[in-house]
Parts: structure tokens; C-alpha cells; sequence
């Protein structure tokens, strides 16, 4: 309470509501009380800040009105915007973000579509080759039941006239008195062979030993002319040989022996089977019965059959199992003093010394 | 010379708050300010708050009495306003330099500060003032801003008598004293 008495004296005294009497005596008591002192120039720069924060929210206020004013009356820009005013406003505020959100927007674009286009996989090619593949099924298709009609209408019209059908192949010797080896189909459907050497004689020959299953077949030189060698350069091979082994091959797949390089691609044959081996070598029909030589010179494998589908998969019937068919021989004719050659003289010659050597054994096996 | 004359009779105008004065000078001038702040990615708010910032700028120099015009009323309002804008811009994180058709302008640095300074302060008085809450803030606005005498308070507050209202009015000054005080000294370094 009196704090509150000594705060209306002090701001009566500084507003200059007091009386003189009165205000002698304040002026006595500031001049000895330096607390009343300090609370009457404390107060007085209040009162002048409270002045001065009045006036400068009046004047705010008239600024506001002032301002609203002269909107109302069309005098200044309005701060409502309309129509066109408004889109320039809007377009001059974001110009900025909406260049930069663009560019953003188009970069994204454009690497989105580049890793797409990367990583996409190429369907064309593919797609066009089974295209060609399926129209080719279908002509075989057509043609096959081209052939089975023409076969039926042979059939009703006229009895079958057979015709020679030559059979050709490769064979090569494994005995010095003129057993050969060749494959099972080359022979099987000949009623008369015929073999011919690298320098054009030709002898008669016959079956020994079909093992279709095998296929494999011994064939005899039957013929005068056949001089009997002493010894054969290439061995055997009674095990079987490891992947990736160098091959070479000889074989008349025309009129002239033929020279085939390459490797051992897989130790079974088609579909797994036991009794081939695969190797990748160029092979053609005629090719069929030749021998494979290792690096060695020994044979160790028939080439036998190559597959259609794939473009250098050629299998050879494993060297063991000429062996095998020879041991039935030997128990169940009289060829029981066969020897064959199971060591090769070959080893260690380089290709063309080893070549020159065998080609003199290996034979076209013709037949009708 | 008319011009010139025209102008000081709009800044004594200015100074005793002359709504007429205020409203001439506003109608000259808030239109090239407003294209500025546009023009340099403002809004027509933000035209209006920095035109009144600039307002209250050349208010508060000329009560001050040490104002003496030596350029025109427009060079001076844009010249704040461009310098107040330029200081908004860079407080928004927003770098750039404000485009302007080559306007003439004066330094106007020392102003802004002082402006900044008595800104803060009334700040702070208003904070205080509404922190109070009511029936002090609208007693004490009554009596000291719009200088009503005690009689006239009692009746429109309610109060049975002078004496009380002015009871009340005390006790109100004494707590906005406090926090008017505490303020000024302590986040005000300079005061």
C-alpha cells in the first residue's frame, strides 16, 4: 500500500498534478531519500517510453487505416489480386522452384530412361530367330507328310524298284591282315563294301561283326590285291581319355582323306550316354566311322554321329568298347589270334609326321 | 522551391501524426514500393509491412528533430524499404540482389539500426502490456496511450469510484514496471 502511495506521488509529482506545498516537500524528500530519488527518475523514463509506445501504435493504426483506406478507394495497388496480376505474381514467385523442380523432373526422366534402356533385354534378335525356327519346323513338317503322301501314292501304283543306296564312311585298321573298324550304321544296310585307301586302290571287304547297339563293326579286307602289314603306327586306347584332351581326326567326308582338329569337350555322349564321348571337331557325313587320335596317335574313339541341333557337338564311340566287341569276336569265331595294336609308335612326332604316317591305314568305307 | 516546401509541410504533417499527411505521403509513395517487393519475390503483404516499416522509419526521424531533408520523401522511403527487403531476402535464406529500375538511393544503414533498436524495445512494451491480461491491459492502455483521466475510467470500467480504479491501475503499473524493467536491463544490454 505504500508502495502504491509513493508511486501515484512520484508520477502526480512528474505529471505536475501537485500542489506547490506539496511539491516542496517531494522535492525535500528526493533530495534526502536517494531512493525516492532513483524511483522518480525510473519512472519518469517509463512514462516517456509508454509516450513514445503510444504514439508508435497510433501511428501503426493510422498506417493500417491509411493503408485500407486508400485500397478500398482504388488509390494504391490493392493487396487482393485478381485475374491475370495474380497469375504474373504466382509465375514471378515460384519462376525459380518451378525451373529447378523442371530440370529435376526432366534429369530423372532422362536417366530413368537411360538405365532402363541398359537393362532391358534385347528381345529383338531372339525372337526373330524363333520366328525362322518355327517356319523351318513347319516346312520339315510339310515335308515329311510331302514324302509320306508321295510314299503311299508310290506304294498303291507300282511295286518298289529298289535302288543302290551308297553308303559312305571311314574306316581304319586294326590289324595288319586287314580288320577294320567302323561304325555299325555305315555298313549295316550294304550287301556289298568296298574300301578305298588314300591312293585310290579299292578292295572288297565283308562284315565280321555287327554290334548295332555299339555301333560298331569289324569288317575283313577280302581282297588279293591287300598286301598284309607288319605292324600298324597307332595303339588303342583301352581307358578312357580326360576332358580337354587334344583330338584330331581323319575321314573321307568326300573323294580326299580329310584332316580334323579339336578337343574333348565332355567324357558321355548324347543324352548322357556312356558308351560316347563328345568331342568339338568339324565333322561331316562321311566322317562317320574314322578314327580319334590323342596327341599320342592312339585312337581313342569312333566318330560316330553328330548333332543336328547343335553346331560342333560331335560324339565318338569310346575306344574300350572296340575292345569289347572284339573279345565276343574272338569267343565266338574263328578270328581267336586278333592282336591289336595297343601301343602307339606315334608318341612324341609332331602332327604332320604322325598324319603322314596313319593315313595309309584309314579307309573310305563305301557300300551298296 | 514549392515542391520542397510541400514536401517539409507533409513531414511536420508526418510528425504530429497528421492522418492527412500520412494518407499523401502513402498515396505518393506505396505503389513503386509495392512494385519493388513484387517485382523481387514478395507478396503484396509483404509490400505493405515493409512500406510501414519504412513509414515508421522516416516517423521516427523526423520527431527526433535532427532530421533534416536533404533528399525527397520517395528517395528516402525507397531507400529504406529496398535496404529493409534486402535484409528480409537474406533472413528467408533467399540470396539474391534485388533488381530495381536503377532508382537513386541514399545509405540509410544507421537509421535501420536505430529503427531495429526502438522496434525491439516496442516489442517488448506490447509483450508486456498483453502478457498482463485483462482488466490491466485495458486500464493501462485507457489511462497512459489514450490519456483518459481516472473519472471517465471508473465509469467505463465499472469501478465504484476514482480512487479504486487508480488503486488497481497502480498495481497493474507496478507489475508492468517489472517486466517493462527486467526486459530493459537485462535483454537490452544497452539500457
Amino acid at each position: 500500500m505504500d508502495d502504491i502511495k509513493m508511486l501515484d506521488g512520484v508520477e502526480r509529482y512528474i505529471r505536475g498534478e501537485m500542489s506547490p506545498d506539496e511539491r516542496l516537500y517531494f522535492e525535500q524528500l528526493r533530495k534526502t531519500n536517494s531512493e525516492v530519488d532513483q524511483l522518480v527518475v525510473e519512472h519518469t523514463l517509463f512514462l516517456q517510453q509508454m509516450n513514445r509506445f503510444g504514439e508508435w501504435k497510433k501511428f501503426k493504426q493510422a498506417l493500417h487505416e491509411t493503408h485500407t483506406d486508400l485500397a478500398e478507394q482504388g488509390k494504391i495497388n490493392s493487396s487482393k489480386l485478381e485475374g491475370k496480376s495474380k497469375v504474373v505474381y504466382l509465375w514471378k514467385k515460384y519462376r525459380r522452384v518451378t525451373a529447378i523442380a523442371a530440370s529435376i523432373a526432366g534429369l530423372t526422366t532422362l536417366s530413368i530412361l537411360a538405365v532402363e534402356n541398359s537393362l532391358t533385354p534385347r528381345v529383338k534378335d531372339p525372337k526373330v530367330q524363333e520366328l525362322v525356327h518355327t517356319v523351318r519346323v513347319l516346312q520339315k513338317n510339310q515335308k515329311a507328310l510331302d514324302d509320306k503322301i508321295n510314299f503311299v501314292d508310290k506304294k498303291n501304283s507300282q511295286p518298289i524298284i529298289s535302288t543302290p543306296v551308297r553308303y559312305n564312311g571311314t574306316g581304319f585298321l586294326i590289324d595288319g591282315k586287314g580288320l577294320m573298324i567302323t561304325n555299325a550304321h555305315v555298313v549295316k544296310n550294304s550287301r556289298n563294301i568296298f574300301v578305298q585307301n588314300t591312293k585310290g586302290e579299292q578292295f572288297r571287304a565283308f562284315v565280321v561283326k555287327l554290334d548295332v547297339p555299339r555301333d560298331v563293326a569289324i569288317i575283313k579286307i577280302d581282297d588279293d590285291s591287300f598286301k598284309s602289314v607288319s605292324s600298324l603306327p597307332y595303339g588303342i586306347r583301352k581307358t578312357a581319355s580326360e576332358i580337354a584332351e587334344p583330338i584330331f581326326t581323319l575321314g573321307f567326308p568326300r573323294d580326299e582323306i580329310v584332316y580334323g582338329e579339336g578337343y574333348l569337350s565332355a567324357k558321355t555322349g548324347y543324352n548322357g550316354d556312356t558308351l560316347s564321348c563328345q568331342i568339338a571337331v568339324a565333322a561331316n557325313p562321311g566322317n562317320s566311322g574314322g578314327p580319334v587320335f590323342n596327341h599320342n596317335g592312339e585312337v581313342i574313339g569312333i566318330l560316330s554321329a553328330k548333332e543336328t541341333e547343335t553346331e560342333g557337338a560331335v560324339f565318338a564311340v569310346q575306344s574300350k568298347y572296340i575292345y569289347q566287341v572284339l573279345e565276343e569276336l574272338k569267343s565266338s569265331s574263328l578270328y581267336k589270334n586278333v592282336k591289336m595294336p595297343a601301343k602307339s609308335s606315334l608318341s612324341g612326332m609332331d602332327k604332320t609326321q604322325q598324319v603322314k604316317k596313319i593315313q595309309d591305314f584309314v579307309f573310305m568305307v563305301k557300300g551298296d | 522551391m514549392k515542391v520542397e516546401r510541400n514536401e517539409k509541410a507533409l513531414l511536420q504533417g508526418l510528425a504530429c501524426s497528421d492522418k492527412k499527411a500520412i494518407e499523401a505521403i502513402y498515396r505518393e509513395n506505396y505503389n513503386m514500393i509495392h512494385s519493388l517487393i513484387i517485382n523481387n519475390n514478395g507478396s503484396a503483404d509483404d509490400a505493405r509491412d515493409i512500406f510501414q516499416e519504412a513509414m515508421i522509419v522516416l516517423y521516427e526521424k523526423v520527431r527526433s528533430g535532427s532530421f533534416e531533408l536533404n533528399c525527397m520523401i520517395k528517395t528516402y522511403v525507397y531507400s529504406v524499404s529496398r535496404r529493409l527487403w534486402l535484409k528480409r531476402l537474406q533472413q528467408m535464406n533467399y540470396y539474391s540482389t534485388v533488381s530495381d529500375n536503377l532508382q537513386e538511393t541514399i545509405p540509410v544503414e544507421e537509421e535501420l539500426e536505430e529503427n531495429e533498436r526502438i522496434n525491439n524495445e516496442f516489442q517488448a512494451m506490447d509483450r508486456a502490456i498483453n502478457s498482463l491480461g485483462e482488466p490491466c491491459k485495458s486500464l493501462l492502455e485507457a489511462y497512459y496511450l489514450d490519456k483518459r483521466n481516472m473519472q471517465q475510467i471508473a465509469q467505463s470500467f465499472g469501478y465504484t469510484n476514482a480512487d479504486n480504479a487508480k488503486n488497481q491501475k497502480y498495481k497493474c503499473l507496478v507489475r508492468l514496471k517489472k517486466i517493462f524493467f527486467s526486459h530493459y536491463k537485462n535483454g537490452n544490454g544497452n539500457g
